[in-house]
């Protein structure tokens, strides 16, 4: 990858308006809850972005401007989305066809913001893959979505329908010389297809196991062609990157990284839902501000702050801003940003199980370590929840987060459920040593109880 | 069996979304699944005929897949997620509930073929928690009380 540029877009003469514009993501969406539609989308500024890049941008100035703006992959790794770009083959000896995919496989046990932004802005993510297909010249793409996403699969097909009537998708956009054409696709299931090579196999109906790298999927990606391949929310902040510029867009943060981001808070909190807020937002207020706090009764133990292959986040350390880089000083990661608390009458023990439970089962069982360390891993963890476990299998819990660490594996599945593993280890070694001591869980067992009203329900 | 005309003509309206044939296999099983229910060996040699596939190359993907059916399923398929932000607000009352009103358990079919209990993993639905889905609707959060008022509307 080569180094950023300078800060800034080609200067202007005039500036659009960017009044009302500090949550662009979420500024076309209803108050009802419904899907904006594409007049609620386009009275809103909507499609904007992509006019201004097909009259006034190159294709390399976007990805520039998306690289200078600092975006980096909102589905949790936190690549460069601009220098991904910047990888993909142009000009005219490029081959084609050449691909932009949307990875729309929200599978990662507490992740729930791409369902969010689905949900209630689908034509926000068609505009973001259109001003990625601009930038890297590509023909076609599909967005990925999970199954059981029917409500949002239905919402996109109707977001499809709508802009290529309008002229957005299709032959000679905005009357043009680009055209790209957009599909839908719908997963048939498996977490596996969320790892974006495995993704590809997944779209070309072949067996789902992740690829070998190199080649890097912007060289030989789907159909062995170049494809970019991005998460919903990555696509979905671009729009927003080329009508407004890159120095609107990095003032909208608390920290350096720019822009804003999809959060959310889960768990036994008063208000649990999604919120659109600037990057850097601390955990503590995401909880204590936009979720409510706890629920009266329960204290707050720890956070998993975005997805069960993130490490957990003790109580004492919740004042840390949820960014990429500030996450990694409290030895976590941000990763999706939906964050589920753990709350002190629920077991921590057992929280883990659950996560490690739920990789075994999903390894793809393509590599050694992954298909039986996973295996073994929950097998120790029940052992010890049920009140069978010894010291000893601490040492081999903490042996096993070493074994299935990042590069002793074909994908980062298994290195990814280490994360919270080495976590509770490191956290809660005295929960670990109750159950082993008194031969139980010193947990009640979990009982239903009325729920919270969400968020949404909250707002009506 | 074969396929029927009104199958076949679904089938077709998917292949333009793909390059070849072969690589429309996971959407059409999905398609045929919804129409006749579940997957069958009957239902993979007749997908193998339209695709030029053969009836191995589509059960490795429908093995692999969790919503590719290859067992008769009832009229209604509820999922319930057990992932850890469900776990943490109740999933293991709620199940029991759902057991006990159903009369299986998880995995199984109720005798008048009406529901399929399955489990499923993170709906994305972990501030609606504990949730479940009824074929395409998601439920959320669920009570334990709330179990018999909606399942009473999938007939």
């Amino acid at each position: 990858m080569s180094a950023p540029g300078p800060n800034g877009s080609a200067p202007r003469p005039s500036g659009p308006d960017t009044t009302g514009w500090e949550l662009p993501m979420s500024r076309a969406m209803r108050a009802d809850g419904a899907p904006a539609t594409l007049e609620d989308y386009v009275a809103a500024g909507g499609y904007e972005g992509l006019r201004r890049a097909l009259a006034e941008f190159k294709p390399e100035d976007v990805t520039k401007a998306v690289r200078d703006s600092g975006l980096r992959g909102r589905g949790g790794a936190g690549y460069s989305t601009g220098g991904k770009w910047s990888t993909m083959p142009l000009g005219p000896d490029a081959p084609h066809p050449k691909y932009v995919v949307c990875n729309g496989d929200e599978m990662e046990p507490g992740s729930f913001k791409d369902r969010y932004l689905l949900s209630r802005n689908p034509h926000l993510l068609i505009e973001g893959m259109l001003c990625a297909a601009w930038a890297v010249q590509a023909d076609a793409g599909y967005i990925f979505l999970r199954a059981q996403y029917d409500e949002p699969y239905a919402n996109v097909e109707r977001a499809l329908a709508e802009a290529a009537a309008a002229g957005y998708l299709g032959e000679h956009i905005l009357g043009s010389d680009f055209s790209f054409e957009l599909f839908l696709h719908e997963s048939v299931g498996r977490y596996i297809c969320g790892e974006a090579s495995a993704m590809l196999n997944a779209l070309e109906s072949q067996r789902p196991n992740p690829r070998a790298r190199p080649p890097h999927m912007t060289g030989a990606g789907l159909y062995a062609r170049p494809t970019v391949v991005n998460n919903v929310e990555t696509f979905c902040a671009v729009p927003s990157i080329v009508r407004n510029g890159v120095e609107w867009w990095k003032g909208l943060s608390t920290t350096a990284e720019g822009g804003t981001k999809i959060y959310g808070v889960a768990g036994r909190v008063q208000r649990p839902g999604c919120v659109e807020l600037p990057m850097g937002t601390t955990i503590r207020e995401l909880i204590e501000v936009h979720a409510g706090g706890m629920q009266p009764g329960y204290e707050l133990r720890a956070v998993s702050p975005g997805g069960a292959s993130t490490a957990f986040v003790p109580a004492g350390e919740i004042d840390v801003a949820m960014d990429f880089s500030a996450m990694a000083r409290v030895q976590s990661r941000m990763g999706t940003g939906t964050l589920v608390v753990l709350d002190d009458h629920t077991c921590p023990v057992g929280m883990t199980l659950n996560m490690l439970q739920f990789f075994a089962q999903e390894s793809c069982g393509w590599c050694t370590p992954c298909r039986e360390g996973l295996q073994w891993t929950a097998h120790l963890l029940r052992e010890i929840e049920e009140g069978r476990g010894t010291l000893e299998d601490l040492d081999v819990l903490a042996e096993h987060v070493w074994f299935m660490g990042s590069d002793k594996t074909f994908c980062d599945l298994a290195p990814g459920a280490m994360q919270p593993l080495e976590a509770v280890l490191r956290l809660f070694r005295d929960d670990f040593v109750a159950h082993i001591e008194t031969g139980s869980c010193p947990y009640a067992p979990r009982e239903t109880e009325e729920p919270a009203a969400t968020a949404d329900e909250a707002d009506r | 069996m074969s396929l029927t005309d009104e199958e076949r003509r679904e089938l077709e309206e998917l292949l333009p979304h793909y390059p070849d044939r072969r690589a429309a296999a996971d959407s059409a099983l999905r398609a045929l699944q919804r129409r006749r229910r579940w997957l069958s060996d009957e239902s993979l040699a007749d997908l193998g005929g339209f695709l030029g596939m053969s009836v191995a190359e589509l059960d490795s993907l429908a093995t692999f897949a969790n919503m590719l059916f290859r067992q008769p399923v009832g009229r209604h398929v509820v999922l319930l997620c057990d992932s850890f932000a469900c776990w943490s607000l109740g999933y293991d009352g709620l199940r029991a509930e759902v057991e006990a009103q159903l009369g299986v358990g998880m995995g199984g079919t109720t005798p008048d073929g009406r529901f399929t209990l399955l489990p499923i993993v993170c709906l994305g639905a972990c501030d609606r928690g504990p949730a479940m889905m009824v074929d395409a609707d998601l439920h959320g959060p669920v009570a334990a009380a709330d179990v018999g008022e909606i399942l009473k509307e999938y007939a």
